[in-house]
């Protein structure tokens, strides 16, 4: 798939995870919509997983720990062929498996997650296994910014370079935004990349809406072997929908119908370009 | 004026009373401080913040840190709530809760807001259906569960006065109005909200008013409820629960909580220790994944609902 080919699909998962959070009436609109890159170059062009695969030891393996954005996850599990995309037409209705966090009752996810702060260390659970046992899978987790307050996330950290875990790749959602506002308003985090370096991680950073730029990152992990690898992806909270961009009030919010037209109107023009 | 009659008139939601008399209790002491972990939106706090911004302290998305935190706080004289989802707050502080706060005996007043299945939908990691159990089990904590707009206001206030820990948890719809004029909430003493014969409903938090309507609904078969709000689920007012055992035929305990360790087994306990023996039933949310839906379908699905309590009662009645 060329990049071009990656960011029609980004423009197609941000109309569909609207169309269900409008449908639903419910959603983590500006986080969804801020990792969607991110899970479009996983998906389509990192992970060795699928359908076919799934439930294989071998597996790579994709721990979502900002569970909330799930909204971008099902798009892209549907379109992977995880399971039919009019599923989705039941998000978060009476008896429906699609809720709003990610839960394995949903095929394709490996961890229910959705309390913040306890993605890392599974994935640092998972990512050991893959030692003890010589295999050779990868294990990636998306963490949010304001998530690495939880201080859990820094016990992981620590235990991920204490047994070498190059095989875990660790990707932070750098939006600055979080509920209430600014994450640099809530909980300081800078100067974050140099945490990660003195937790002994090899760092790098990029934008995690250049599809080519965050393909590039992960084809090359480790970036040190031995090391267990971050990302810190630089990228914007609502992005694709200049009314929502940078506004954490996006954070759970839901278009009204106006709202919810213009911005898949702005989703056909970015689509357009393309044509 | 009209008279008063319960469960008529509907009021705000517990969490806007909560914010409201906690900004009047912070605008008159500047000892009062919440503490929140990017829960003020939530918390319905962002007046608070604006207006007192000396008196709110954030900690971010750290739970643990929080209840920490506020122990040092109180530890020096603050008067502090400690404000975030019920299910967070009792789950992943519940070390901080039983040895920074009860063991250590720092009155940190701990407010889980959206409790039981309020976040509905978005699933089991945001519902607090275990917090009762987990928090009865520890010791030095009262719990309270308000049922309506006054017992919320009250239990924040008497929060205040309070020298030993207590936790409040409510949800976030409105509720409607339970207690008339001259009611009086004193925590550990259960408020009566109609009398019967028959049935006596326990119920507490939200799910008092659908008790209440069932009890409305049993009057067309000539059966009378006594319904209780048991807003205080610790220290429990055993008297009532006794007073039922003797005064009515069959007992019904309904929570907006697992059916395991909450308020239907605290009754239960109080009976059997008592070695009273009475037609008895639990209703919560029974020990499965929880169904998804909104608040209000989950409550229909578990029967905690004006027809499901009817049909329970009535059920038992007729073993
Ligand atoms: C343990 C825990 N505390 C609080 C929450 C409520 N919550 C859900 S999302 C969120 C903000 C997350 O911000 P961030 O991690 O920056 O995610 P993003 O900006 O990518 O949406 C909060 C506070 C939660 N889900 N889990
Ligand atoms: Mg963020």
């Amino acid at each position: 798939m060329t990049d071009d080919e990656l960011r029609i699909k980004s423009i197609h998962y941000r109309k569909r995870l609207l169309k269900y959070i409008k449908k639903a009436n419910a959603g983590h609109t500006g986080g969804s919509l801020s990792c969607v890159d991110i899970l479009n170059v996983l998906y389509n062009r990192i992970l060795n997983v699928s359908p076919g695969n799934f439930g294989e030891p071998y597996r790579d393996r994709y721990i979502q720990s900002k569970g909330h954005s799930v909204e971008a996850l099902y798009v892209v599990l549907a379109d992977r062929g995880f399971f039919a995309e009019s599923e989705l037409e039941t998000l978060c209705r009476h008896r429906s498996h699609y809720v709003g966090h990610p839960t394995r009752k949903v095929n394709g996810i490996e961890q229910n997650t959705g309390a913040l702060g306890h993605g890392l260390a599974f994935s640092v659970g998972v990512a050991l296994s893959a030692k003890k046992d010589g295999a050779d899978y990868k294990v990636y987790t998306l963490l949010g910014d304001g998530e690495l307050a939880e201080g859990s996330n820094w016990e992981s950290l620590l235990t991920a370079t204490h047994y070498g875990l190059d095989n875990l790749t660790a990707i932070v959602d750098r939006n600055n935004l979080q509920l209430t506002g600014r994450t640099e308003d809530m909980c300081n985090l800078e100067p974050l990349a140099e945490k990660f370096t003195a937790f002994g991680w090899s760092v790098r950073g990029a934008d995690g809406h250049d599809v080519a730029a965050m393909t590039d990152e992960l084809r090359s992990v480790p970036f040190d072997l031995g090391k267990p690898s971050m990302i810190v992806a630089k990228t914007i909270k609502g992005k694709g929908i200049s009314f929502m961009e940078n506004d954490h009030k996006w954070h759970h919010g839901v278009p009204d119908d106006e709202q919810y037209e213009q911005a898949q109107q702005e989703l056909d023009a970015l689509l357009a370009e393309y044509e | 004026m009209m008279a008063f009659v319960a469960g008529q008139e509907l009021g705000k939601a517990n969490i806007e009373v909560f914010s409201e008399t906690l900004l009047s209790l912070a605008g008159k002491n500047e000892n009062v401080l919440v503490v929140t972990s990017d829960s003020r939106g939530s918390g319905r706090l962002m007046s608070f913040a604006a207006s007192l911004p000396d008196q709110i302290v954030e900690v971010g998305i750290a739970e643990q840190n929080l209840v920490g935190v506020s122990a040092g706080l109180a530890s020096t004289g603050k008067i502090v709530y400690a404000v975030s989802p019920a299910s967070f707050l009792s789950a992943r502080a519940l070390e901080q809760i039983k040895n920074d706060v009860c063991y250590s005996n720092q009155p940190v007043k701990l407010i889980g807001i959206s409790a039981g299945v309020s976040y509905g939908a978005l699933g089991s990691t945001h519902h607090a259906t275990h917090d009762l159990a987990v928090l009865r089990a520890v010791h030095n904590i009262s719990i309270v569960v308000p049922a309506d707009n006054f017992e919320t206001a009250e239990a924040i206030n008497a929060a205040a006065q309070m020298a030993t820990p207590i936790y409040v948890r409510f949800g976030k719809r409105p509720m409607y109005h339970l207690h008339g004029p001259g009611a009086e909430f004193v925590v550990g003493k259960s408020l009566a909200v109609r009398e019967g014969t028959d049935v006596t409903f326990i119920a507490t938090g939200e799910t008092v008013y659908h008790a209440l309507m069932a009890a409305v609904a049993m009057e067309k078969d000539g059966l009378t409820c006594r319904v209780i709000s048991m807003h205080t689920v610790k220290p429990l007012d055993a008297e009532a629960v006794l007073h039922a055992a003797s005064e009515t035929r069959v007992i019904v305990t309904v929570e907006e909580h697992s059916v395991c360790g909450g308020l239907g087994e605290a009754c239960a306990g109080v009976l059997m220790q008592a070695g009273l023996s009475v037609p008895f039933r639990i209703v919560g949310l029974p020990d499965e994944y929880t169904m998804t839906g909104s608040q209000v379908e989950i409550f229909e699905h578990y029967g905690i609902s004006d027809e499901g309590l009817a049909q329970t009662a009535k059920a038992l009645l007729n073993q």
